[in-house]
C-alpha cells in the first residue's frame, strides 16, 4: 500500500484511447456469412470461446483463402466489458492478411501492445489483461477448426499466467535457480499472477488448472527430495560433510563414531551415554547428550571426559560441533 | 447532454436545504461542543435539534442511544466488535447468525471475528433474493450472541423480514442487529416496532453529507466502544463530533422521513422506477432479478440478456448516465458481488445484471430519457454481442 493505492480509481481512467475508441466505435465487428465467403472464394471459419456464465464470450469469422491459408476476411461478435469488445476488434484487425500460421503467433501480449497509445504505457489496468487473452484464445480456436487439428497443438508449452504469458517450465526454474519461498517472490521475478491474479491460488477469476501456489508446494518439495537424494549419493561416495547431512545422518554418523572410540571406554567404567538431540546453532552444532550408568554424576562427566568426546568429535566429525550434557 | 443520476444506492447528493444548515459550522459557530464557552456551546441547540430529528425518524425512545459515528462501517463494527467483547470473550456465547447478502462492514467484521474463533453462520437468500425469518430461528443455537440482519438488500432493493426476526430474538433472548443503510428513507424503520437491539445507518444515502453515520444501541443494552477516548457521546464514542456532519444528517433524516416524504418515495419514486423498470421490461430477454414483490421503492437490478454489465455502464456514462452493476468484470478485484453469487454465480445473471436506483430528485423527463439511453445501448451491445447474435428471438425482433 502507498500513496497511489490508497484512493481507488476507477477502472476506465487506465483505459487508452485506442481501447475506448474502439469499444465505442469497433470497427471489425460483425459476420461474416456463407455468400460473402463464397464471393470471396473463400473457406469460412467460426469459431466460438468463452460463454455467457464466465463473463466474457467471443466468436470469430475468418475468410480463408485456401490455396494460401491467407486470412482475406476477419470480424467478431463479443459479449463481453470493454476491454474483451476492444481485445477483440484489435485482434480481428491483427488476422486480416495473415497466413493462418502466422495468425496463431499473435498472443494477447500483441493484442494489448496494440492497444496503447504509446509504447510504454499499458493499455489496460492489471486486472483486465486477461480479456486479451481470450482474443488469442479464439485464434487457436479459428485456426485448429480450419487445420481440423486440436487446439492444445499450438501450445508449445504449458502456461500458468495467461495475461502475462509465464510457462511452467520458467516458473519451476526461477524458484529453483532463486530459491524462491513465496508466491510474492514469484510474481516480482516473472510477472506470474501480477494481473488477474487468477493463476495464484483457487477462487480467483478464472479457474486454473494449476496454480502459483502448488507449482511452488510441489517446486520446493522436489527441491528438498533433491536434497536428500544429494545426501543420500554423497554419503554413499563418502564426500558428504556433515553440514549437508540430514538429521538422521548426522545421528548415525555420531553414533558410529560414539560407538567406536568412546563408548567403549565408558563402559569399561560401568558408564554409557546416550544421544538426546541435535541442535544447529550455526555456525555451531550443538549435540546434547545424556550420561548412563556410572557415568552420571560422575564429576569428569562435566570436565575431562567431555572434553575427550568433544575433542574427538571435532576431530572426527566436525569441528563445529560442541557437547552439552543435560 | 442531460446527466442522470440512478446510482443512489451507492450514495446521494446532499439536498441543498441541508447543506444550508451545515454551512453556519465551518466559519461562524466552529466551537468545539464541549468546550466551556459560546463558541463552542453556540452549537448545542442545533445539536440538540439534529438529536430530536434522528430519534424521531426512526423512532427511538429518549432513553436509548443514538451514536454519532463516521460512517455506517463504523456503526456495524462497532456493533459487531462490542458484542464480541462483551458477549464472547466476557461472556460464555461464541456464535453470530448473519447473511450471505450483508454489505462488507458486516461480512468482513465477521471473518475476523471468526479468525479469533468464533462461529458465524452465513444464512443464504431464497429464490427471491430474501432471507426467511424461519431460517433464522433455525440457526439460533444456546450460544448465539448476536443476530444481523441487513433491513434492505443495496443490490435489489429486497425488503427482510425485519419484524418478525426481531420478535424470534427476543423470544430467543439474541441481541439483534439491522444494517438499516439502505432502508432510511424508503420505507418506515421503527427500531422499537422490529424490537432492535442495534441499527447502524449512513447519512448519505439519504441526501445528507458523507463520513457521518449512527448508532442506535437499545437502553439497558451494554456496548462497549470500539474508539476509546474522549467523553464524547457519553463515553460511548471518543472523539470531537463533526457538528456540522451531525447537524446535516440530522436535518436529513428529517426530510426523508417524515410522513410526506415516505409518502413520495412510496408513490412518486415508486411510479419512477416502475416506469423505467416497465420500459426495460418490454425488450426481450430482460427480468428483475430476485422479483418484484417486496423491494424498496427506489431501485431496480435488471438482467438484460446478452448485454455484459461493464458495457452497459460505458454506453450509459458515454450518454451521461450513473447505474451500477454486480458484474465481477467492472469491479477492481474481478470479484462477483456477493448477492449476485447468492443466485449464482455461474449465471450469467451475475454478469448481465445492471441496478438503477433513483432518489426524489429525478425528474419523469429524466427517466425518459434515461430510457431512450438504455433501449439504444441494448441495441447496440446485443447487434455486437457473440452470446446473444443467435439466439433464436433475437433475429424477429431485431434487438
Amino acid at each position: 500500500m502507498a500513496k497511489n493505492d490508497l484512493i481507488s480509481g476507477s477502472i476506465w481512467d487506465e483505459y487508452s484511447d485506442q481501447v475506448v475508441n474502439r469499444m465505442n466505435n469497433p470497427q471489425h465487428q460483425g459476420e461474416i456469412t456463407e455468400e460473402r465467403a463464397k464471393e470471396l472464394n473463400a473457406k469460412l471459419i467460426i469459431a466460438d470461446f468463452g460463454a455467457e456464465s464466465c463473463g466474457d464470450a467471443v466468436r470469430l469469422y475468418w475468410a480463408v483463402d485456401e490455396a494460401t491459408d491467407k486470412i482475406l476476411e476477419s470480424k467478431f461478435k463479443s459479449f463481453g466489458c470493454g476491454t474483451a469488445i476492444a481485445s477483440s476488434d484489435v485482434m480481428a484487425e491483427l488476422c486480416v492478411g495473415k497466413t493462418v500460421d502466422e495468425a496463431i503467433k499473435i498472443t494477447n501480449i500483441d493484442v494489448e501492445k496494440a492497444l496503447r497509445d504509446n509504447p510504454d504505457t499499458p493499455a489496460v489496468p492489471p486486472q483486465k489483461m486477461h480479456c486479451s487473452v481470450m482474443a488469442y484464445d479464439v485464434i487457436k480456436k479459428a485456426a485448429s477448426q480450419y487445420k481440423g487439428v486440436d487446439m492444445e497443438s499450438f501450445e508449445e508449452e504449458e502456461i500458468v499466467c495467461e495475461c502475462a504469458r509465464v510457462s511452467l517450465a520458467t516458473i519451476k526454474e526461477v524458484i529453483k535457480i532463486n530459491d524462491l519461498k513465496t508466491v510474492e517472490e514469484i510474481t516480482d521475478y516473472t510477472k506470474a499472477g501480477a494481473f488477474c491474479k487468477s493463476c495464484i491460488k483457487p477462487g480467483g477469476h478464472e479457474e486454473k488448472d494449476i496454480y502459483l501456489v502448488d507449482i511452488l508446494k510441489d517446486t520446493r518439495a522436489s527441491m528438498d527430495e533433491e536434497k536428500l537424494k544429494d545426501a543420500a549419493d554423497a554419503s554413499a561416495s563418502g564426500e558428504l560433510t556433515f553440514d549437508k547431512m540430514t538429521l538422521v545422518q548426522r545421528i548415525k554418523a555420531i553414533d558410529s563414531v560414539l560407538d567406536e572410540d568412546i563408548r567403549p571406554m565408558l563402559v569399561m567404567d560401568g558408564g554409557n551415554m546416550e544421544i538426546i538431540d541435535i541442535k544447529e546453532n550455526l555456525p555451531h552444532y550443538d549435540l546434547y547428550i545424556r550420561y548412563l550408568g556410572a557415568c552420571s554424576g560422575c564429576a569428569s562427566g562435566s570436565t575431562g571426559t567431555l572434553y575427550a568426546i568433544e575433542s574427538i568429535l571435532k576431530q572426527k566429525i566436525d569441528e563445529n560441533l560442541r557437547v552439552l550434557p543435560i | 447532454m442531460m446527466e442522470v443520476y440512478l446510482d443512489n444506492n451507492a450514495t446521494t447528493m446532499v439536498d441543498p436545504l441541508v447543506f444550508e444548515q451545515m454551512k453556519p459550522f465551518f466559519c461562524e459557530t466552529y466551537g468545539n461542543p464541549n468546550s466551556l464557552h459560546r463558541f463552542g456551546a453556540g452549537t448545542h441547540p442545533k445539536m440538540m435539534e439534529a438529536l430530536d430529528y434522528l430519534y424521531t425518524g426512526i423512532n427511538a425512545d429518549d432513553e436509548d442511544d443514538i451514536i454519532i459515528t463516521s460512517n455506517a462501517t463504523e456503526s456495524i463494527n462497532t456493533v459487531i466488535k462490542g458484542v464480541w467483547v462483551d458477549e464472547i470473550l466476557n461472556g460464555n456465547k461464541n456464535h453470530i447468525v448473519t447473511s450471505e447478502v450483508e454489505h462488507p462492514a458486516v461480512t468482513a467484521a465477521c471473518r475476523f471475528l471468526e479468525s479469533q474463533g468464533v462461529s458465524i453462520t452465513y444464512l443464504p437468500v431464497n429464490e427471491n433474493g430474501v432471507i426467511e425469518a424461519n431460517t433464522v430461528k433455525e440457526n439460533i443455537k444456546d450460544d448465539t450472541a448476536l443476530v444481523s440482519i441487513m433491513w434492505a438488500n443495496n443490490e435489489t432493493g429486497k425488503l427482510f423480514p425485519i419484524e418478525e426476526i426481531g420478535k424470534i430474538c427476543k423470544e430467543a433472548n439474541v441481541l439483534f442487529h439491522s444494517d438499516a443503510t439502505q432502508a432510511i428513507g424508503k420505507v418506515p424503520v421503527d427500531v422499537q416496532k422490529a424490537n432492535l437491539d442495534f441499527m447502524s445507518f449512513s447519512a448519505h444515502k439519504f441526501h445528507g453529507p458523507k463520513g457521518v453515520g449512527g448508532t442506535y444501541i437499545k437502553k439497558g443494552v451494554k456496548l462497549t466502544p470500539l474508539l476509546h477516548g474522549g467523553e464524547q457521546m457519553g463515553g460511548k464514542r471518543a472523539g470531537t463530533v463533526d457538528v456540522a456532519s451531525m447537524v446535516g444528517m440530522g436535518y436529513a433524516m428529517h426530510l426523508a422521513t417524515n410522513e410526506m416524504a415516505l409518502a413520495y418515495e412510496d408513490n412518486h419514486v415508486r411510479k419512477l422506477r416502475d416506469r423505467l423498470e416497465s420500459a426495460i421490461l418490454e425488450l426481450p430477454e430482460t427480468l428483475v432479478i430476485g422479483g418484484t414483490e417486496n423491494r424498496t421503492p427506489n431501485t431496480t437490478l435488471i438482467s438484460i440478456r446478452g448485454v455484459e454489465g461493464e458495457s452497459m455502464l460505458w454506453d450509459l456514462n458515454q450518454k451521461g448516465i450513473g447505474a451500477s452493476t454486480g458484474s465481477a468484470c467492472a469491479s477492481e478485484d474481478l470479484e462477483a458481488n456477493p448477492v449476485m453469487n447468492a443466485f449464482g454465480s455461474d449465471s450469467e445473471l451475475a454478469h448481465t445484471g445492471v441496478r438503477f436506483s433513483l432518489s426524489r430528485f429525478n425528474t419523469q423527463e429524466q427517466i425518459d430519457y434515461a430510457i431512450e439511453v438504455i433501449v439504444n445501448a441494448v441495441k447496440r451491445l446485443r447487434n455486437l454481442s457473440s452470446s446473444y447474435a443467435y439466439a433464436p428471438k433475437s433475429h424477429e425482433s431485431g434487438l
